[in-house]
């Protein structure tokens, strides 16, 4: 209970410092915010001066323009685009789906492909199967997400037609068929972590005395690995897996721009380019709260699925 | 900053020690020449860099052009080796100023320990919260794009990672009998750090840094390739890539394959060199 408390305390700390970050930025710009926030001098009309200095109180301390920045964001509100005069939080509203479904479908292949690969390397520990997993997956994992989006596009879509060249597709169906080569890209680098975690879990476990004692009995390999040797090996394999994941939410950005998926990455970039600031604040704020509340929700469910931590914790 | 990238997977050996020597010396051997290469780009390059020929859009490799050209004639091997100074000298840049920060912070951290150490328990912390690139991309957002933004920001970046790695060194290092030998003596605590602790460090900290410059090339390459870091004419692989993807769908790969080739195939030399250098400087650390 303590330590949940001090989790959360210490994650509710951690975004104040970083939204401030993410807030305050603007003013490390070279000249002042006003200028940094319009962009384009043509753009630089009294109309459009009061309009900058109204969304973002410009005309209160640093701190004070903080604390209401903070506080509409908490709301929801974070303000109006500057290039598509929307509220932004129907832009993200908009590109959230997209993103989500392709993290989504991501996830799916890389547990799937990691943890079954890890599993086997482990029960080939040492031959060769082993080590050309290792080796297959870390070059995999060598290879920038951009190439290897545009590989498949080359490949799967221009050679054989099999797939869209970009878009996220309108329904369930289309959108599996034109997220399918995103998902792959965005996955390849996870499967050789989660396959390499996988493989060291479950390596420590097999050699475990209760996992030979068993074995001497004479139980059946499939059902001792799934009851004596994954039950106890997926604590470390989990936690992997939802890392990985909050780092996707937050990892798009290039698969989403190779593919040309209007997702939230995309509206990073695109706002980026525009000079969009209220979107790139919006945008930064979200990715780094998933983030975050995920990373913590992990540190705190783990010990509540695996007693041996608790019991651990409660020893030191 | 990424816990999650290449230096995590660069652990555990699995593969054969054989195997590893000879993986070992044909990663070094590669990285020698693609360096020597880079030095020599003028004299070794058959074209400059931003040769343009119309007349020889699009080829696939032959014996004019070793790697083919893009969609405005230019030379793709010749491109590939101009660029890889920038490639290169990118992440050595991004380095060196992370480590003179990372170093300095993280062995004050540990010889001071106090608000210094608290606060770059803190300052990890916030970074640890900007999740892959993030961190970066504001940095851009705020100062606009280039090289030298890229840099500095991936540098920002890296610096704490460095520091704490430094400062876990460091506190193993000043548990060691020696250091309390030369404090009895009356050595200051300055001179101590740098003219023995921080020595004793490098070997460790080497290994993890050359590791770190496969993951700087790869984020490099990245920004370059969404526009926010090298800029054109600049043949940088990174940008050699994005220049390429509008070829893919007439279905010209080569513009797309040999630069993004290039980064895999020297990342993973990189990191092979890394861990292997990292396991033979540890073992004689430790020793």
């Amino acid at each position: 209970m303590i330590r949940a408390a001090t989790r959360i305390a210490g994650m509710i700390l951690t975004l104040v410092v970083s939204s401030f970050v993410i807030f305050a930025a603007m003013y490390a710009a070279p000249g002042d915010p006003v200028t940094f926030l319009i962009g384009n001098p043509e753009n630089m009309t009294p109309e459009r001066v009061a309009e900058v200095k109204a969304q973002y109180n410009l005309d209160q301390p640093l701190i004070v323009q903080y604390g209401l920045w903070a506080s509409q964001a908490f709301m929801g509100n974070f303000g109006t685009s500057f290039q598509y005069h929307q509220p932004v939080a129907e832009l993200m509203a908009t590109r959230l789906p997209a993103t989500l479904a392709l993290v989504a479908m991501a996830s799916v292949l890389f547990i799937v492909a990691g943890v079954g690969l890890g599993i086997l390397s482990a029960l080939r520990q040492g031959k060769r199967t082993d080590s050309t997993i290792t080796a297959a997956t870390t070059l995999a994992a060598s290879v920038p997400s951009f190439v290897i989006g545009l590989l498949l596009v080359s490949i799967f879509s221009v050679q054989l037609g099999w797939f869209p060249v970009s878009g996220a597709g309108e329904g369930f169906l289309d959108r599996l068929h034109h997220l399918a080569l995103p998902a792959v890209a965005l996955a390849v680098g996870a499967v050789a972590i989660v396959s390499r975690v996988t493989r060291q879990s479950m390596v420590e476990q097999l050699s475990m005395d209760h996992v030979e004692a068993a074995r001497s009995f004479g139980l059946a390999p499939a059902k001792l690995i799934r009851r004596h040797v994954l039950r106890n090996a997926w604590g470390p394999i989990l936690t992997m897996v939802a890392l990985v994941v909050a780092s996707m939410l937050a990892g798009t950005v290039v698969v989403e721009s190779v593919f040309g998926i209007s997702g939230v990455g995309k509206l990073l970039v695109d706002a980026i380019n525009t000079h969009d600031f209220p979107v790139v604040q919006a945008v930064l704020l979200y990715m780094v709260i998933t983030y975050m509340v995920v990373t913590t929700l992990v540190d705190l469910v783990h010990p509540l699925l695996d007693p041996r931590i608790k019991a651990k914790d409660k020893k030191s | 900053m990424s816990s999650l990238s290449t230096s995590t997977l660069a652990s555990t050996p699995v593969i054969g020690k054989k195997k590893r020597d000879v993986a070992y010396l044909l990663s070094l051997g590669f990285l020698m020449v693609v360096v020597a290469a880079a030095l020599l780009a003028p004299w070794v390059a058959p074209y400059a860099a931003n040769a343009v020929d119309f007349t020889a859009i699009w080829q696939a490799p032959g014996a004019a052009h070793l790697l083919g050209t893009d969609q405005v004639g230019q030379d793709l091997f010749s491109r590939l080796i101009h660029g890889a100074r920038e490639s290169l000298l990118g992440p050595l840049a991004l380095l060196a100023l992370a480590t003179v920060f990372g170093v300095t912070i993280g062995t004050v951290a540990a010889w001071n320990g106090g608000w210094i150490d608290g606060l770059l328990a803190r300052i990890t912390d916030v970074m640890f919260a900007f999740p892959g690139l993030l961190f970066v991309v504001l940095v851009i957002a705020v100062f606009g794009k280039g090289p030298a933004t890229a840099i500095v920001a991936l540098a920002l970046a890296y610096a704490p990672v460095i520091a704490k790695f430094t400062r876990s060194l460091a506190l193993a290092e000043m548990a060691r009998p020696y250091v309390d030998a030369y404090r009895v003596q009356g050595v200051g605590g300055f001179f101590l750090c740098v003219r023995y602790i921080i020595p004793n460090l490098t070997p460790p900290l080497l290994g993890y840094l050359v590791v770190l410059f496969g993951e700087g090339l790869m984020s490099l390459a990245t920004l370059s390739f969404l526009g926010f870091g090298a800029q054109p004419p600049s043949s940088e692989w990174g940008l050699m890539v994005q220049e390429g993807q509008s070829g893919i769908i007439q279905g010209h790969i080569w513009p797309t394959l040999v630069p993004g080739a290039a980064i895999a195939a020297v990342v993973v030399a990189v990191n092979v060199v890394g861990v292997r250098l990292s396991d033979r400087l540890n073992s004689r650390f430790e020793r």
